[in-house]
């Protein structure tokens, strides 16, 4: 089963929800793996221990210039502008390659291959006895979703896996979502927390995800995430006060569930409203 | 006015939610003389406190996606073997995983695909109370979305040019990745906004190591400062030995997200100790971008 917590917009409350649910499920059943390559932070609140950094690349063109007649077919079918060919001068942007292979495949001379070209890495360990793997993009580099696909990989299938996604509603979190079970989106009740809501609520639409919401900061604002959860048939599954205690242990990267057991059963719930939302969906 | 005289603020954080768009629209108010634009195009918000008046709509087409012409397809699956994306099977194509690079298009042997130019939002040169305004709204679940910044902000230069403002404001994206690379190139000074948190501390190496890589001068602002000073420390020593000016400490203070509900800028709603913070951090960026002095602070509403 594969869950993941997404936003709209970011700081909400994303990691704190993934970190605490993992703690609150029982051992050996649970994975955490953390989809925010850009800004990863889930090792933050959960220490765990790394056993394995697996280098990730895309595969970039590169040209055996000897053999090489200049003909330009590879910048003209490269949609990406990641190669242009001046006089006798084959140019490669790394940066701006997709990696699809295009240029390597069409080139009428044969004479260009592929090299790996790292742009993250992928750590894999454990923490608490929770499994966990992230991804981390080198700085610098521009392309998110190639290493969020990687990390993907490394999902246990057997076990109940939570996804902790990047804000936004954009490629990364898409390439994230994607595949998901089930997608908790959380939020919290001020006007930008309701606009990045419905944009999430729209991607999740447009993927055929079934989502909940989860209110953080549940005290502060206004009402009118609840009206438009109402108004869209959407659950609202858990609620979680402005608690400046949450916020201090936060900082400290300590989860709620350790500063405050109570919390536990709390999650629990959640998780079991979860597996009966996808219930209801899977008819 | 000529772009090079045209100086740019890019505000960004690493994390998301740190203050960004608080901290833009602040700033909106205060600046003179500038356009804003909002480079968090797919989870935009700057608009909800700027109030823009819509002048000009345009589209944003953001890349090109097969078409298949299925009656002269004959099912052979090249496409598919090519794709690398999982795009494209028997002549279906799944738009969300697909990265357009028309791969499919140049082998297929029968010439059944085509790539098409695909809608993937709109655009808007606004008018705002503050000034001009350019934002954006990507696509439910498009791509592309640094090639959307990039249109944004190029039309943000027009704008300055044309109407001889000094400044562009930018309210940028979370992350580092590609809207935030977008956001960053050829900008004269980053602000950082973080939090005191852990996540926070992490996200901001990050930034400010993005911003080096650029060489661009950096400034950061912490957000929240009061709920854990000794990480507020911290920060302040990683500046010091990063090289970037911590020029702001917000306290932790409710009546910022009363301002927020009530779709009005901090400089707007009484929360005077935030305003204090707000206006000393502009008098450092105006003083280190050299744009003119700001307006009489006593317009400001204050309690």
């Amino acid at each position: 089963m594969i869950i993941s917590i997404a936003s709209g917009k970011g700081g909400t409350g994303k990691t704190t929800i993934a970190v605490n649910l993992v703690l609150s499920l029982q051992k050996g059943t649970v994975q955490l793996i953390d989809c925010d390559v850009e800004e990863p932070n889930s090792h933050l609140f959960l220490s765990p221990t790394i056993h394995q950094v697996t280098s990730m690349g895309i595969p970039v063109p590169r040209i055996d210039e000897s053999k090489c007649t200049y003909c330009g077919k590879c910048a003209k079918v490269c949609e990406y502008h990641a190669m242009t060919v001046i006089l006798k001068n084959v140019l490669v942007f790394d940066e701006l390659c997709h990696g699809c292979g295009a240029c390597s495949y069409l080139c009428p001379e044969k004479v260009i291959f592929e090299i790996e070209r790292e742009i993250g890495i992928i750590q894999e360990g454990s923490g608490n006895g929770i499994p966990f793997v992230n991804g981390v993009l080198n700085v610098g580099e521009p392309m998110a979703s190639p290493l969020i696909r990687k990390t993907k990989e490394k999902i246990q299938k057997e076990k109940i896996v939570i996804l902790d996604a990047p804000p936004g509603t954009a490629c990364p979190v898409i390439e994230t979502v994607k595949g998901s079970d089930f997608c908790l989106l959380v939020t919290e009740p001020t006007p930008f927390g309701l606009n990045d809501l419905e944009l999430a609520v729209g991607m999740l639409e447009r993927l055929g995800i079934p989502m909940g919401v989860v209110i953080n900061k549940a005290d502060i604002g206004d009402r009118k995430v609840w009206d438009y959860c109402d108004s869209r048939n959407i659950p609202i599954l858990m609620e979680i006060p402005m608690d400046r205690q949450i916020a201090e242990s936060y900082s400290r990267g300590i989860p709620i569930v350790v500063e405050n057991p109570s919390y536990i059963q709390k999650f629990e719930g959640l998780f079991e409203k979860i597996e009966n939302q996808i219930a209801v969906s899977n008819g | 006015m000529d772009g090079s005289e045209i100086k740019q603020l890019a505000i960004v954080s690493g994390k998301g939610g740190t203050g960004k768009t608080t901290i833009a629209a602040a700033f909106a108010a205060l600046a003179k003389d500038k356009v804003m634009v909002d480079c968090d195009v797919d989870a935009a918000d700057l608009h909800l406190l700027l109030r823009p008046k819509i002048l000009t709509q345009e589209k944003y087409f953001g890349g090109k996606r097969p078409h298949v012409d299925l009656e002269q397809c004959t099912q052979c699956g090249l496409c598919a073997e090519v794709c690398r994306f999982n795009a494209i099977d028997n002549g279906v194509v799944n738009s969300i995983s697909c990265e357009g690079c028309g791969f499919c298009s140049h082998i297929c042997p029968e010439e059944a695909i085509t790539m098409r130019e695909a809608f993937s939002g709109d655009w808007f040169v606004s008018e705002t109370p503050y000034g001009p305004f350019i934002h954006a709204r990507l696509g439910i679940g498009e791509e592309n979305s640094g090639k959307l910044v990039t249109v944004v902000r190029k039309k943000a230069m027009e704008v300055a040019q044309e109407r001889g403002l000094e400044l562009i404001l930018i309210d940028g994206p979370p992350g580092i990745g590609c809207p935030v690379t977008a956001s960053l190139t050829g900008v004269n000074l980053v602000l950082a906004i973080t939090e005191p948190t852990l996540s926070g501390i992490h996200d901001l190496e990050r930034i400010l190591k993005l911003s080096d890589h650029f060489k661009i001068p950096s400034m950061v602002c912490v957000n929240k400062f009061d709920i854990n000073l000794g990480n507020t420390a911290k920060i302040a020593s990683h500046c010091k030995k990063n090289g970037s000016r911590l020029i702001g400490e917000i306290p932790y203070e409710p009546r910022v997200v009363e301002a927020l509900v009530q779709g009005k800028t901090v400089m707007d709603y009484p929360c005077n100790e935030v305003q204090g913070v707000v206006h000393r951090m502009w008098k450092e960026v105006e003083d280190s971008l050299k744009v003119k002095k700001c307006l009489n602070t006593k317009s400001f509403v204050t309690g």
